[in-house]
């Protein structure tokens, strides 16, 4: 995809299943928002398919809008209608009579239908954007950046529905910038980078695929590497100040070793990670970058 | 409730809350109704006062609805996210046109019967044609309206409302709806008959029976209606 002389989203092609929470990740301007807009219909892809529920998301926009619910990543609301009004227009779009209180509830707005959109808090936005996402019971819901600017609370709430939702046999597809809630909500990532995808697959998958025979920590910046390499019998790397890499298997046996040669110098362990990668491992990896 | 029905009365609701909406399409009409009706600043030439205003005034009354009003509220809409959110609902943008021109004349139905009665209380007595006041509405409609949404199509939301204040000051002053043109200088009233609000007001005149019937303004007010709406439909942009 391209804005003029720009190639924002350049050869990216997944699926998201029913049933599944997809996120989409990547640092800002990655083409997050530009690759959700040509599922949803709204930019035309300089080249190649996209389909949603089998529809051409330009050709057949009019059959289409019947099976999405879309929460965009700004604004949608006019600013001086009340929640109640907002979520009941949105339920009389779709032929939706009874769904109104149901929904507001389900966001947790229920005491705050009386609001208008510019009296209430980014997060009670972002959980009525959602209800007016869900007002349509649609089988494909497309969030850009949910949780973005959220409370604690509201988070909650957002991602039981989200969840709740794939566990009905809805895809939700989603976008954040935000490693921790790919790691908390989706079954399935695709991690763009710079317009390109750079990995996808599940949780579990691109974890695996990162498995190395490694053991990283952190403590004080600056340790002799080369003495802890000869103690271990391994390589030790120090790839940013303070974060470690051994290159050994994550054994009891390795770790008992390590931390005993900490011990010996009586060197503070911040923190031990053997086997497993965070997502955040991977991402960086993936990336090379550090600014998620 | 169906959808068209829902958003008329969604956009209704917004409208009558919006106390600067207000102001614009009775507040002002109504002000400038009873001042120049009954203080006399401007010469507006023989016989009762409020026969030259009351005219002018409705045709004032349809250009703050369909321009200035729709202009302005489509401008924030597209500012807000409002147009780009509909679009991936099942409303669509040709029930969502048909819903705001049906609140537009919902608008000038509450406006025409608000000021025809304090024109009455104030003397107004018209020998009016129905039909040719319901076209006059129509055609003004449709050019003001074209003019509203190419503006809030194409400018940024603040600068939209400016532009459109401005050119609602100027059509007002130059558009024969306070001042009639024939008390203009002869270089301004040649502009103001061909200006949009110069032809809604001389037909509005002649619809009320003021003045003589001729085809002119209704000529105009086709060729503005046509040139309006062809460039708000090439122009507009939904986001």
């Amino acid at each position: 995809m391209r804005y003029g002389e720009v190639t924002a989203v350049d050869g990216v092609s997944f699926t998201a299943q029913s049933g599944q929470v997809t996120a989409v990740l990547g640092p800002n301007g990655a083409g997050k928002t530009s690759t959700i807009e040509a599922l949803e219909g709204y930019r035309r892809p300089t080249s190649g398919t996209v389909r949603v529920a089998g529809l051409d998301p330009i050709a057949q926009h009019n059959k289409l809008v019947n099976h999405i619910g879309v929460m965009l990543q700004d604004g949608g609301v006019y600013p001086s209608m009340r929640a109640g009004e907002a979520v009941e227009l949105f339920c009389a779009y779709h032929g939706n009579v009874n769904a109104p209180t149901e929904l507001i509830e389900r966001v947790g707005l229920g005491d705050r239908q009386k609001r208008t959109w510019k009296q209430m808090s980014g997060g009670e936005q972002q959980r009525l954007k959602l209800a007016l996402a869900l007002a349509g019971r649609p089988n494909v819901v497309f969030l850009d950046e949910p949780t973005a600017g959220v409370d604690a609370e509201g988070r909650i709430v957002i991602r039981d529905v989200i969840r709740t939702l794939a566990a009905k046999g809805v895809a939700v597809v989603l976008t954040t910038h935000e490693l921790g809630e790919a790691e908390r909500l989706a079954d399935h990532v695709v991690i763009l980078d710079r317009g390109r995808l750079v990995a996808t697959g599940t949780l579990a998958e691109l974890r695996g695929e990162g498995q190395r025979e490694e053991i990283r920590f952190a403590a004080a910046a600056g340790l002799d590497v080369a003495s802890l390499g000869t103690h271990l019998g391994a390589t030790v790397s120090e790839p940013t100040p303070g974060e470690y890499v051994v290159n050994v298997a994550p054994s009891p046996d390795n770790v008992a070793r390590l931390t005993g040669w900490l011990a010996e110098r009586n060197l503070p362990l911040a923190d031990l990670r053997a086997g497993r990668q965070s997502l955040e491992d991977v991402f960086l990896r993936l990336t090379g970058n550090g600014d998620v | 409730m169906n959808a068209f029905v829902a958003q008329v009365k969604a956009e209704t609701r917004l409208l009558f809350r919006n106390g600067e909406q207000l102001l614009l399409t009775l507040g002002i009409p109504v002000v400038l109704l009873v001042f120049f009706s009954s203080v006399s600043i401007v010469d507006l030439g023989a016989g009762k006062r409020v026969q030259t205003v009351v005219p002018g005034i409705l045709a004032l009354a349809v250009m703050s609805t369909a321009m200035v009003g729709l202009g302005i509220a489509t401008g924030f809409e597209r500012k807000y996210g409002v147009l780009k959110l509909l679009g991936a609902t099942p409303l669509g943008r040709p029930r969502l046109l048909a819903a705001k021109a049906a609140t537009i004349a919902l608008v000038e139905v509450v406006q025409f019967v608000v000021l025809a009665t304090i024109g009455y209380a104030l003397g107004w007595r018209p020998n009016l044609s129905g039909l040719l006041v319901v076209v006059a509405v129509l055609l003004g409609t449709a050019c003001f309206a074209g003019i509203g949404l190419t503006m809030a199509g194409r400018l940024k939301g603040e600068v939209n409302l400016a532009a459109v204040n401005g050119l609602y000051l100027l059509l007002l002053l130059f558009g024969g709806m306070v001042v009639p043109l024939g008390k203009l200088p002869g270089p301004l009233r040649a502009v103001g008959r061909i200006l949009p609000s110069g032809a809604l007001s001389e037909a509005m005149r002649q619809a009320v029976g003021e003045v003589a019937r001729t085809s002119r303004p209704w000529i105009i007010l086709v060729v503005w209606a046509t040139l309006a709406c062809t460039a708000s439909t090439r122009l507009f942009r939904w986001e």
